[in-house]
């Protein structure tokens, strides 16, 4: 064990890298649409559909998602449905960021006002046309910067995907330290590169929060 | 004459409060009729259900030939019919005027773009609005929006139009623009039902005056009613000065 700290761990890091952010742009992608998604279920008129989403989103939110992860990599495997670790990480992720961005979202639809709906009601819109035409696009507004907040978030939360395998930046990160134990250079390291992806989603964030704040006044 | 709006005996209920208490009235086509009263007299809500924005318990309301208290009422053809503008103007504030104004008719009535901003060019110039079509409800004064929001109403071609205290938000220099559009919709015969505090407005624009007082039709009269009032009710709102 031991050994020097090389130009090729560093690339082998720069790699894990790309993946935790593959693998991020993945699960914000599918969840974004699964969470829209729930949002749509928990503002439904219909009171079971309203109760279902209510029940998966207090399920997920309730579930840690490395137990989310093994269910879904180890189970389906015990079914004879093998998943690459990606894929497995992919739906674990997209299972979590749907509960929790279709509950921030609903939280938007909801704050644009009452009266909003009601005035597209009186001039003959269906609730679909109110929906995409008058709420949406100012729930949008409300809701970019906890989304991106929660980018924040989930980017971390990539890291959980390295316990099946899935060589991201923190597998990666273990594999170097691994060979040549040196854990608070190489863990160091890989916590910079997560501070670097992170903080400018944070900054971006809190932007975006002052600017909506500028303009609502 | 006949009735574009006939509302019979109804009845409506806030949990234990009774807000509406047999309630009748008619609007006939061309008739301007202002409901007056106290806050909590049970007059906004009358109006609103006209447009079927709050159900009612009993009685029955027709507007333009439709039972709106029919469970089966379509409520879509319902709302083209009845244009209906608030106190708070409700303008979608993410949309320029034109935009606001053009939503409806392009998405309800499937107009093409083009169609729209003729009938967009025409109620602006109606409410005296011509040159405010590519700003948005912020850069506009109260007045302004409040006019907006009568051009949006109007661009459905409603048979009946509910305005809903729409001045009672605004200046009194404002209220007078406003209350001017209102007069000049009048004059033109549109059918209008009228919530409103504007007592001289009233007198001299409604063909029919009714004073609401506690979830009931307490006097009816032409604008004269409000000179001598028979009930010491009326009497009573009258002398507070509103």
């Amino acid at each position: 064990m031991g050994g020097a700290f090389t130009v090729n761990h560093l690339i082998y890091l720069a790699q894990g890298v790309v993946w935790t952010l593959a693998l991020s742009a993945l699960a914000f992608l599918l969840g974004g649409v699964a969470g829209f998604l729930v949002m749509l279920l928990r503002i439904s008129r219909k009171k079971t559909l309203r109760w279902l989403s209510y029940g998966y989103v207090q399920i997920i939110q309730g579930t840690p998602l490395l137990i989310i992860l093994f269910v879904i990599y180890f189970g389906l495997g015990v079914v004879g449905i093998e998943v690459p670790p990606l894929i497995a990480a992919s739906v674990a992720l997209m299972v979590y960021c749907s509960a929790f961005m279709g509950e921030i979202w609903r939280g938007c639809v909801e704050a644009v006002p009452r009266t909003q709906s009601e005035a597209a009601e009186c001039l003959a819109l269906t609730r679909w046309q109110s929906l995409i035409y008058v709420i949406l696009p100012q729930a949008v507004r409300i809701a970019t910067p906890p989304t991106v907040g929660f980018m924040v978030q989930l980017v971390k939360s990539t890291s959980l995907a390295s316990v099946v395998g899935f060589v991201e930046l923190t597998r990666a990160a273990q594999i170097i330290n691994n060979s040549i134990f040196q854990p608070f250079l190489i863990f160091g390291i890989a916590g910079a590169f997560y501070f670097a992806l992170c903080y400018p989603l944070s900054v971006w964030s809190r932007s975006l929060e002052r600017k909506l704040n500028v303009s609502r006044r | 004459m006949s009735a574009v709006v006939k509302v019979a005996e109804i009845h409506k209920h806030y949990g234990e409060l009774h807000v509406l208490k047999g309630v009748s009235f008619e609007v006939g086509k061309g008739e301007v009729v202002a409901l007056i009263g106290r806050s909590g007299s049970g007059k906004s809500t009358a109006l609103r259900c006209v447009n079927a924005l709050e159900t009612i318990q009993g009685g029955e309301i027709e507007v333009c030939g439709r039972r709106v208290d029919d469970p089966k009422l379509d409520l879509r053809a319902l709302r083209q019919d009845v244009g209906i503008v608030f106190q708070s103007y409700n303008l979608f504030p993410h949309l320029t005027v034109a935009e606001n104004i053009m939503l409806a008719p392009r998405r309800v009535k499937k107009l093409s773009q083009k169609q729209a901003e003729e009938i967009a060019q025409q109620v602006l110039a109606r409410v005296g609005l011509s040159d405010k079509a590519e700003s948005y409800p912020e850069q506009l004064s109260g007045g302004q929006q409040q006019r907006v929001a009568i051009a949006r109403s109007l661009a459905m071609s409603p048979k009946v139009m509910l305005f809903d205290e729409v001045t009672s938000a605004l200046d009194p220099h404002l209220t007078g623009e406003v209350l001017k559009t209102m007069e000049s919709l009048a004059k033109g015969g549109m059918t209008m039902l009228v919530v409103t505090h504007e007592m001289a407005f009233a007198r001299r624009v409604a063909n029919r005056i009714i004073f609401m007082h506690q979830g009931k039709v307490w006097e009816t009269g032409t604008g004269e009613m409000l000179a001598a009032p028979q009930t010491p009710e009326l009497q009573e709102f009258l002398s507070n000065g509103l």
